[in-house]
C-alpha cells in the first residue's frame, strides 16, 4: 500500500516537473514581450488617473475602484457575499453533533496576565476607530471600503486574542451580522448599478458588508474550534 | 535584470504549486495555493511600476508628478479580496472533510465516499 502511495507520489512529481518546465518556458517568452519593469508607457493609468482627477477623487485607486470599473467591483462584492455564505452553509451543525453553550467553558477569561485582558479592552474601541477611519477616509488617502472594512472585522477579536471568548460572544450577537451582511451587500447592488461614482457611500456600505462578513465567517471558525461536539 | 520582478511572480507560482503537489495535508495546500496566488499581485504591480513615480493619491501631491499605474492597484486589491474568500471557503472545506474523514492528508482521500 505504501509502495503505491510513493509510486503515485514519484509520478505525480514527475508530472508536476514537466509542467512545470513548460510554464516556465511559455512564461519567460511571454515576459519577454511586456513592457521593461519601471517603464514610462502606463496608457491605462494615465487615463485613469487622468478621469479620477477630473472627478475630484485624490485616491485614484478608490476612483478606478468605486467609480470607472464598479460594475467589476460588484461581481468582486457577490464573491465574497458568496464565500460567506458556503462557509456559514459548509460550516453549520450536522447530525450528529451539537452545540455547547459558550458558559459551560472556559474558553475565557482564560490563564492570561490581567494587564494583557486590560490591553485588549482598551485596544477594542482603538482598533474600530482605525478602522472607521480608514474606512471614511478611503476617498482621499490610501484606504477604503474593502481594507477598513477587514480592521473592522477583526477589530472585535482584539478581545479572543486577549483571552476573552465569552466577551467576544457578547459583543457580536451573529444574527445582527447576518442581517448586516445582506443589507449591506443589496445597499451595494444598488448603489453600484444605479449611482456608481458616490464613492464616499460606497465605501461605507463596502466597510459594513467586509467586516460583516470576517465575523461571520471568524464566528463559525471559532464555533466549529471551541463549542461543537460531535454525541456519538 | 529589467524583467526580474516577473520572472520572481513566475518563480513564486512554481513554488506554490510544488507546495501544492507533495504535500501532504490539505492546510498546508491552501497555504500553498495562498503563496501561488500571490504571485499575482507581484505581476500586476510590477506591470504598473514606474521608476521614479509615487502612490497615486494626489491629497498631498501636485497632478502631473508621475504616479504608479492605479488600475493595476485596484486590480491587486480585488485580487486580494477574491484570494481571501477562497482561503476561507477552502479552510471551511478542510474543516468537514477532517470530520468526516478523521484525516486531512489529501493522499489518504481517494474516494469521495468511503
Amino acid at each position: 500500500m505504501s509502495k503505491g502511495v510513493n509510486g503515485v507520489r514519484r509520478l505525480r512529481l514527475c508530472l508536476m516537473a514537466a509542467g512545470a518546465l513548460g510554464f516556465a518556458a511559455v512564461f519567460t517568452l511571454a515576459v519577454l514581450g511586456l513592457q521593461p519593469f519601471g517603464g514610462d508607457v502606463h496608457p491605462y493609468g494615465d487615463r485613469a488617473v487622468r478621469a479620477s482627477l477630473l472627478r475630484g477623487t485624490p485616491n485614484t485607486v478608490s476612483s478606478v475602484n468605486f467609480d470607472q470599473r464598479a460594475l467589476d467591483t460588484l461581481g468582486e462584492e457577490l464573491i465574497l457575499v458568496a464565500s460567506a455564505l458556503a462557509v456559514v452553509v459548509l460550516l453549520r451543525m450536522v447530525r450528529r453533533e451539537e452545540e455547547d453553550e459558550p458558559g459551560r467553558h472556559r474558553y475565557g477569561p482564560a490563564d492570561v496576565f490581567e494587564a494583557l485582558r486590560v490591553t485588549g479592552y482598551a485596544l477594542l474601541p482603538v482598533t474600530v476607530l482605525v478602522g472607521v477611519y480608514v474606512v471614511a477616509h478611503g476617498q482621499l488617502s490610501p484606504g477604503g471600503g474593502f481594507q477598513g472594512g477587514v480592521v473592522l472585522g477583526t477589530a472585535v477579536h482584539v478581545l479572543y486574542l486577549t483571552g476573552d471568548y465569552r466577551a467576544l460572544d457578547r459583543i457580536r450577537p451573529v444574527p445582527l451580522f447576518e442581517g448586516g451582511e445582506a443589507v449591506a451587500a443589496a445597499a451595494f447592488v444598488v448603489l453600484a448599478l444605479a449611482f456608481a461614482g458616490l464613492i464616499i457611500p460606497m465605501n461605507a456600505v463596502v466597510g459594513v458588508e467586509v467586516g460583516c462578513a470576517f465575523i461571520l465567517v471568524l464566528a463559525k471558525f471559532f464555533e466549529q474550534a471551541l463549542l461543537v461536539r460531535e454525541t456519538g | 535584470m529589467a524583467w526580474a520582478a516577473y520572472l520572481t511572480a513566475g518563480w513564486i507560482v512554481l513554488a506554490g504549486f510544488y507546495g501544492i503537489v507533495t504535500s501532504r495535508n490539505l492546510v498546508h495546500v491552501v497555504v500553498c495555493l495562498s503563496v501561488a496566488q500571490s504571485a499575482t499581485y507581484l505581476l500586476l504591480l510590477s506591470v504598473g511600476y514606474r521608476w521614479g513615480a509615487t502612490a497615486p493619491v494626489f491629497s498631498d501631491i501636485r497632478p502631473g508628478r508621475p504616479v504608479v499605474d492605479p488600475v493595476v492597484q485596484a486590480m491587486t486589491l480585488t485580487d486580494v479580496v477574491v484570494g481571501a474568500t477562497v482561503t476561507a471557503l477552502l479552510l471551511a472545506l478542510t474543516v468537514q472533510v477532517s470530520k468526516r474523514r478523521g484525516t486531512v492528508d489529501p493522499d489518504a482521500l481517494r474516494t469521495l465516499e468511503e
